[in-house]
Parts: C-alpha cells; structure tokens; sequence
C-alpha cells in the first residue's frame, strides 16, 4: 500500500510531504503517525509541506487532526514551509488551522520543539535520521 | 465571450481529484496566471471536484480558456447526475456539512473565484461553474 515515509530523529518524528496526495493517502499518514506518536513515545512532529503546491480543505483538516492527537498523545506538531501563496489562499478559503503551529523551515520548525522540550533532550538533533517506516511507492 | 479552448475531463474517483489539481493547474500556467492566482483556482478546483466526488456520486470537469475584449480567463464547469442540493444557499455558508468535512469547500470556492454559480435542484443533479480572470 502506498505510504507517506516517517523517519525518526531523536525524540521527534520528521515528515515531507513530496506528493500530491490523494484523500485516502493523507488519511493513511494521518493514521500512521498517530500510531507512530503512540508506539515511539514522541514528543514532537515535524511536517514539512515546502513541496505542496495547493492545501485544500480536505488537507488542512488532516494537519488540524494530526495536531490535535499528537496533542492528546503529549506531542507537539509543527508544519513548517508553508509556501506564500498557499498561505495567502488558505485565508481566503477561510481555514484558520487552530492549534497547528507553523515555522518557516525545518531548522526554525526543530527549534521551537526543542524549546517546547525544554531543551533538555538536544542530542536528538544531532543523531543520524533513521528512516523508521518501510518506505512505500509514493511515485503517483 | 469567446472560448478559445477546452477539455472535458472525468472527475469519478480520488485519483481524478488530483488529476483535476494538476490539469488546472497547467491550464493557470499556461495563460500566464500569476503563483497566488494559480493556487487559488487550484485549490477551488480541488474542493468542488472533491464534492463531486463525494456529494454528486462522481461526474465531469469541462475546462474552457475564455476570453472577452480585454483579458482572458480560465472557467472550470463540474456536473454530476447526484441527488442535488435542497438550499444552495445554506450549503454555501462556512461549516454547513452534510458529511465530514469541515463545510468551507462551496464558501471558500467562491471567494477565491471571480465568478461561481451553483444550479442545483434536488434529484438533478448540480452543476458549479467557477470562473477566474486574468
Ligand atoms: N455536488 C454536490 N451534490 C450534492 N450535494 C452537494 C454537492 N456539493 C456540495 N453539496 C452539499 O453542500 C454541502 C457543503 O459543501 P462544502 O462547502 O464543500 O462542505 P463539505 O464538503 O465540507 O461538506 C455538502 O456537505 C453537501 O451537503
Ligand atoms: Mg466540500
């Protein structure tokens, strides 16, 4: 089955999304990482969305929902990359993402986990990105 | 109003809603759209196609490059056979849902269109036409 990778860095998951998504596929990863949360014991969530070219309401409600159960699971989410002009669009279609925290890049996006951290657990940073999941296709 | 261009493009499964983003996407660039203006009648393409998916039973996209005495402009017509909208202006307002979604697709299709009409009575069918200017 097709799958968006997780790869684990530390005590944070890390995820790029480089495909167009079908519905099912964001709703598979929207899954995944919440068992992910659940069976690593993570304490943060990175998304990396510098590659999407249009979020649509369907997607943000999955960053929305990914959020909320990493939340509930003692995780922080942080989507980072966000290209202006799907920002500029996502106002427009009215989608305010409440409770998903945003930064610039992924160095910005490590960052502010590290300080909801407490920094007290760095040395993740530093450890080599394990690729955690098998990896699927995720050609289109 | 003289159409210049179009394609009529099946919009049935998950897999045609994506086709639908990139095909109007090409379309956007290809008559010079701005980035911002590109984004925007992708991702309104992207929730109507996703209601006629979801909502219509599945149905068709016809795309159409127009253009009148001063500017051009992309129109995207869906149409599908379902069961209709009983108050298309209640639909239309931010957070109404019949499913799960989150009810901003219609609203938040307008804004980000020039022009939008809805037709739609119940039992046959509906029918969005979305319409962005250069
Ligand atoms: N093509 C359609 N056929 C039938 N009903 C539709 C169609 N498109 C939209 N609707 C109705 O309008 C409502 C609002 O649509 P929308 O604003 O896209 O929100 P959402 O998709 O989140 O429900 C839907 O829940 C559905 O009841
Ligand atoms: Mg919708």
């Amino acid at each position: 089955m097709e799958r968006i990778p997780i790869l684990r860095m530390g005590p944070f998951l890390l995820v790029t999304i480089q495909v167009d998504m079908h519905d099912r596929l964001a709703l598979t990863l929207q899954d995944d990482l919440t068992a992910k949360i659940a069976s690593t014991g993570a304490k943060g969530v990175l998304i990396d969305i510098s590659s999407l070219e249009v979020v649509d309401s369907f997607i943000g409600r999955m960053l929305a929902n990914i959020s909320a159960m990493a939340s509930v699971l003692d995780a922080k989410t942080v989507v980072v990359g966000m290209q202006p002009a799907v920002a500029i669009t996502l106002v427009e279609l009215g989608l305010s993402l409440p409770g998903v925290r945003t930064a610039l890049n992924v160095e910005r996006g490590m960052d502010q986990l590290h300080r909801a951290l407490g920094g007290t657990e760095k040395r993740g940073v530093n450890e080599p990105a394990r690729q955690d999941a098998e990896r699927g296709d995720i050609a289109q | 109003m003289a159409t210049l261009r179009s394609e009529t493009l099946p919009v049935r499964s998950e897999r045609d809603i994506v086709y639908v983003r990139q095909t109007v996407r090409r379309w956007a660039e290809e008559l010079r759209f701005g980035l911002v203006d590109q984004t925007k009648i992708v991702t309104a393409a992207s929730e109507i196609a996703r209601n006629t998916v979801v909502y219509g039973g599945g149905g068709e996209l016809r795309l159409e490059a127009i253009n009148d005495d001063v500017r051009k402009g992309l129109r995207l017509t869906f149409e599908d056979k379902g069961p209709g909208i009983a108050d298309v202006d209640l639909a239309l307002r931010d957070g109404f849902t019949t499913g799960a979604g989150l009810g901003l697709g219609l609203g938040g299709a307008k804004r980000l269109c020039n022009e939008f009409n809805v037709d739609s009575r119940p039992g046959n069918g509906t029918r969005v036409m979305l319409l962005r200017w250069k």
